[in-house]
């Protein structure tokens, strides 16, 4: 029965905080912009008649938008509009694996790090500071290109190497949280170490970490375009990056709109929906941004 | 001044620390990869026989892990970065060769990013809440978060495709133009600085921003208002300066993820930097190209943002006398 009331005070409070998301100008725009996307990619075989690597005939290759090809073909006969509804699977698939995996690690050594201070906060802070300085897009790329064209390297090494900027923002939310008064208490019943974390400090650090994860699908998204499109893409997985990579390579793009504005596109919109939502997650639950 | 020196070695440690991991990184992946790449190595049919010699040096093929690691921390400090697959010279002769037009492009894009963005972001912050404030700040979300190497697409695509109006890409127009050289790099140059415009710009708005956000909440703004001073000489000579220390950081902290619009930007153009050789070394897997990109590019984000510190502290009193 007591679990059942703490569900639906839960369930209260999700309510109101999706209310007060719809509310925010950002957060709107940002649902608006990422649930068409999220729409075609869960429901990607019923919204076209064409596998996304099925090649046309002669007659079928560089076909402008017509009615048995909305968004036409590319230079292999392939549906573009096809290719976009299977590339949406991949992009959100990449962002979202690669986001959570990586604030996983990110809160952990955040967490760690500030509770246990001394030491071991030095040495994992060090990592942190060296991952940070490190330029990102050279170090995916030299990574990828030894590892091997494949999505799961790609969601691989973005979550391996995108942690850091979660733990140190958890690491100084845990150093505040500690000073606290209920923390004192928890530690004088004598709870031990990984309860005090992961039951006392944890619950108050994920309204951040939560905001954090979804700029983070942003970043995801973005940097696997980026890597398809710079070759170092999945070839059994076209995503929007990759038809990009195609286009490019192709050397006809000029004749081709169809095929270039609307994996562009897509990555523009679907970055900028999560970057907006992220956004208005952060200004509604972390109280800094409220009186701005 | 106690403060100081632990803070000036907690940044040399982090710049060292750096490029060592970057370096160690580079030695191990190396001999990870599948099928003994340093045996493939060797026997590339494009690498010549005297060349060949000069690669078993410097991996130290036969000794063990330990003293081949030895070793090629050794070279690699010493400038060698061994040969590259396709070109059969040393890399680090092509990176030499690259490196000016790329920090060339990076460099000019920067100048006006900075001078433009802070001066918006500024504009925006101290109008916060505004009409102004929120279209500016949307805008440079757009151009901050569109992908930059499609933005380089379509302006392609427009203006040197359709109307012909800028070239192609390169730098330079292939057997010569009847416009003085300058004239003809600036004329390629043009539409890669708009793209990495866009990004840079956008960013240093939304940095500028946040910080004006907090400044603008302390006492001596209030005191300035409460003097009677006009906004331009609030927002000039008490604001910006405040908002501007933290920017200085960012902006090198920034400088490695920045570096990405570059690569993006010179593949689309084709321009002849380390992204264009980064692209082509990834096409034919010319690893110890990529790899001697890799760490020239680290060695120096890793300084810019040491030198960032150093200035940092140079004009915060704050950080000298070692009040965090």
């Amino acid at each position: 029965m007591k679990r059942l009331k703490g569900l639906t005070k839960e369930l209260l409070k999700l309510k109101g905080f999706m209310k007060e998301l719809l509310s925010n100008k950002y957060g709107l725009a940002g649902i608006v912009l990422i649930a068409p996307f999220i729409i075609m990619a869960v429901f990607a075989p019923f919204l076209t008649s064409y596998g996304p690597y099925e090649t046309g005939g002669l007659k079928e290759i560089l076909l402008p938008p017509c009615k048995s090809h909305i968004l036409g073909t590319d230079d292999m006969g392939r549906d573009v509009w096809s290719q976009l509804v299977y590339g949406a699977r991949i992009s959100l698939t990449v962002g979202f694996l690669a986001s959570a995996i990586g604030i996983c690690i990110g809160t952990t050594v955040g967490l760690v790090a500030g509770f246990y201070g001394g030491i071991v906060d030095e040495i994992l802070m060090r990592i942190v500071d060296v991952l940070l300085i490190m330029p990102f897009l050279p170090f995916v790329i030299v990574l990828a290109a030894v590892l091997g064209p494949s999505m799961w390297n790609i969601i691989f090494l973005l979550a391996v190497l995108g942690w850091p900027t979660d733990a140190r923002l958890v690491r100084s939310q845990v150093l505040s949280i500690k000073e606290r008064p209920f923390f004192e208490a928890a530690v004088c019943i004598g709870e031990s170490d990984l309860k005090l974390m992961f039951f006392e400090i944890l619950p108050c650090v994920l309204p951040i970490v939560f905001a954090e994860t979804v700029l983070w699908v942003a970043n995801a998204i973005y940097s696997e375009a980026v890597l398809s499109f710079l070759g170092l893409g999945d070839p059994t997985h076209i995503s929007w990056g990759m038809m990009l990579n195609f286009a490019f390579s192709s050397g006809v793009m000029a004749k081709a709109w169809w095929w270039v504005y609307p994996p562009g596109m897509s990555i523009a919109f679907v970055v900028l929906g999560f970057t907006f939502l992220g956004s208005a997650i952060n200004e509604i639950l972390s109280p800094k941004y409220k009186e701005v | 001044m106690d403060g100081y020196w632990k803070f000036l070695a907690k940044k040399t440690l982090t710049t060292l620390l750096t490029i060592f991991a970057a370096l160690t990184v580079n030695f191990f992946i190396f001999r990870i990869m599948p099928g003994d790449p340093a045996l493939l190595l060797i026997k590339s049919p494009k690498l010549r026989k005297e060349n060949i010699e000069l690669v078993r040096k410097q991996l130290g093929l036969d000794r063990p892990l330990w003293q081949q690691y030895l070793i090629y921390l050794k070279e690699t400090l010493r400038g060698n970065f061994g040969i590259s697959f396709q070109h059969n010279i040393p890399v680090s002769k092509i990176i030499a060769q690259r490196l000016p037009q790329t920090l060339l492009l990076l460099s000019v894009a920067l100048a006006i990013s900075i001078v433009v963005g802070i001066a918006i972001g500024a504009i925006c912050g101290w109008k916060r809440g505004s009409k102004l404030d929120a279209a500016l700040l949307t805008a440079s979300l757009i151009t901050y978060t569109v992908p930059t190497f499609w933005i380089g697409m379509v302006l392609l695509i427009v203006f040197s495709l359709w109307l012909g109006w800028f070239p192609v890409g390169g730098m330079t127009t292939v057997g010569g133009a009847n416009i003085p050289k300058w004239l003809d790099i600036l004329r390629h140059m043009a539409l890669p600085e708009v793209v990495l415009l866009f990004w840079y710009t956008g960013e240093f708005v939304i940095l500028t921003r946040g910080n004006m956000l907090d400044v603008v909440k302390e006492d001596y703004i209030l005191t300035a208002k409460a003097k009677g001073l006009r906004d331009i000489k609030i927002l000039k000579d008490h604001a910006v300066k405040n908002a501007l220390l933290p920017v200085v950081t960012i902006i090198a902290l920034e400088v490695g993820w920045m570096v990405s619009g570059v690569i993006e930007v010179e593949v689309v153009f084709s321009w002849p930097g380390m992204g264009k050789l980064i692209y082509d070394s990834v096409l034919q897997r010319d690893y110890p190209v990529l790899q001697g990109c890799f760490v020239i590019i680290t060695v120096m984000v890793v300084l810019a943002n040491f030198f960032a510190d150093l200035i940092y502290s140079y004009i915060d009193p704050r950080v000298r006398r070692g009040v965090e």
